[in-house]
């Protein structure tokens, strides 16, 4: 790979030891692909967790005097003031979430712990060369925007972060961004939550760039947000196109290039209703509680379920998780009232896969997100998978209909 | 008993000898017993296998960013991670968990090494170099 004289520099540590530990591993990451040169990045979202190896990495690099150039939005762990004061983490779960709440700050990342930056506080323009980490983020911002990012790891976006650049390879080139693979939709996507099962089909759709056909042109974001993120449970996807939505698929052609698809799937309405029947647990049961927010909700999502609720009051336990500036809206809106009046909580800063939800062990739950049924699998806890609006009526009467 | 070489193309440096195990499918680290190295991913051709230790032959790595890190990372600190690992799929998640975590890792070798080699087989990876040795 060739580098300019200043990334030269910083390889050799003339802009201290922690630039130089990023700019190494990015460098062999290029060679890797063979990227050609390092390019220069205006935006990066870093996919903190707060799992061991997450705080590992920081704080090696804070400890070897690192400062991001780039200060990246990142994603949630859970928060700490919340859980702890509920006595719902162990010391050594709130030791690690205040370690990592340390070291990226001391890093100099924005400490927005939410997943869905693409929507509000880390928004990239069209063409805009960025570094985003977050299964839901990276498809979102090169699909939606038609900015520029590979799908980086929390540890790549974060050496992306430090030095202000990335090897130029893969989704950057305008040759990698073509379709591969044309889905022909019929099923009827009548809602937010057909987006939740379409992103399922990963295994039927198959690896590369998918090019979907057969969806309305007024898609809303939260569908979006809902299909990137499964896709990426279901699959690995960096991007996809929409023809007619999406700004590099306006026809079928410009999508793929004016070449013909690799392969042709087509997604019927059975293959939502099998999917949705393998993924979830089944319904006609009693459930101890609903949980929205994998990814966090948006404010109009939250508003939907303020106006579900109303005046009733759940029999079930419910979690809204979203980023703290939604919660902040929805308290001065009066939103936030409407669902703690009817007993549920507004959780910000929190993510589904966290050691804070470890007392729901063995218990039954509902969840719109697929995503959010996978992840916490393996703390034992179980979910039927339904449409948001479904999922409110069963938390209002405490069971759910098949 | 002769030796065969194959080029291949260094991802992650580093050079090691051991044992091979050989993965039909896609491997999720997370998925994985950082306590023994044994898979524990349900209808995984490696299900009740161990990984522990061996040069490992997979197509490619698989699931978020942030449990194929945290997966590898475990395995490490437990003294059960791969030697070396041998892919054919690179991607940037684990890849870079590779460089980062300093496990030596190569891609590109082409079909003849696929068709001679089997589980047990003992190899030598000299990743920094590119170049895999059947001893």
């Amino acid at each position: 790979m060739q580098l300019t004289q200043e990334q030269e520099e910083i390889l050799q540590g003339n802009q201290g030891l922690g630039a130089s530990i990023a700019m190494k591993i990015q460098v062999k990451i290029g060679e890797s692909f063979d990227a050609k040169r390092m390019v220069p990045i205006t935006r990066a979202h870093v996919a903190l967790s707060a799992q061991e190896a997450d705080v590992w990495f920081a704080e090696k690099l804070l400890n070897a005097g690192a400062r991001c150039k780039v200060p990246p939005t990142v994603n949630p762990g859970f928060c700490l003031a919340y859980f702890k004061n509920a006595g719902k983490v162990s010391d050594a779960d709130a030791e690690l979430m205040q370690r990592t709440h340390n070291a990226y700050k001391s890093l100099g990342a924005i400490l927005s712990y939410n997943c869905t930056p693409y929507l509000q506080t880390n928004v990239p323009r069209f063409g805009e060369i960025t570094a985003f980490s977050e299964s839901s983020a990276t498809p979102f911002i090169n699909s939606v925007w038609g900015a520029r990012s590979n799908r980086e790891g929390a540890n790549s976006a974060l050496c992306a972060a430090i030095t202000g650049l990335v090897p130029e390879y893969g989704l950057l080139l305008d040759e990698n961004r073509l379709g591969d693979v044309l889905v022909e939709v019929q099923a009827d996507m009548r809602s937010d939550f057909e987006y939740q099962l379409l992103g399922y089909m990963g295994k039927k759709i198959g690896k590369g760039i998918p090019v979907f056909t057969g969806l309305p042109r007024r898609i809303t974001p939260e569908a979006l947000m809902n299909l990137g993120a499964q896709l990426n449970t279901s699959g690995a996807y960096g991007m996809y196109h929409i023809e007619g939505v999406t700004p590099e698929a306006p026809t079928l052609d410009a999508a793929f290039g004016g070449q013909e698809p690799a392969r042709r799937v087509i997604i019927t309405e059975d293959d939502l209703q099998k999917i949705l029947e393998e993924i979830s647990e089944p319904g006609e049961r009693k459930i101890d509680f609903a949980m929205f927010g994998c990814p966090h909700l948006s404010l109009s999502q939250v508003q939907t379920i303020a106006g579900l609720v109303d005046t009733k009051v759940l029999k079930a336990e419910m979690w809204i998780l979203t980023s703290s500036y939604t919660k902040d809206l929805a308290i001065k809106m009066g939103i936030a009232d409407v669902i703690e009046r009817a007993g549920g909580h507004i959780v910000e800063d929190t993510c589904p896969d966290q050691p804070c939800w470890n007392h729901l062990n063995g218990q039954f739950g509902v969840t719109d997100s697929p995503k959010c049924a996978y992840y916490p699998k393996r703390r034992g806890i179980n979910f039927i998978i339904r449409s948001l609006e479904e999922c409110v009526q069963a938390a209002l009467i405490g069971e759910v209909g098949r | 008993m002769s030796e065969y070489v194959f080029d291949g193309h260094t991802i992650s440096d580093g050079c090691v000898e051991g044992e091979v195990l050989v993965s039909r499918d896609d491997i999720m680290f997370y998925l994985i017993n950082p306590e023994n190295g044994v898979v524990l991913e349900k209808g995984h051709s490696l299900e009740g296998k161990s990984i522990s230790g061996k040069i490992l032959v997979f197509p490619g790595g698989k699931g978020s960013s942030v449990v194929q890190a945290d997966g590898l990372y475990q395995l490490l600190m437990h003294s059960n991670a791969p030697k070396a690992m041998i892919i054919q799929n690179p991607e940037t998640v684990l890849v870079a968990s590779a460089i980062i975590m300093e496990i030596p890792m190569v891609d590109k070798l082409k079909a003849p090494f696929y068709q001679m080699i089997k589980d047990g087989d003992s190899l030598r990876v000299d990743a920094t170099r590119g170049v895999v040795t059947k001893i």
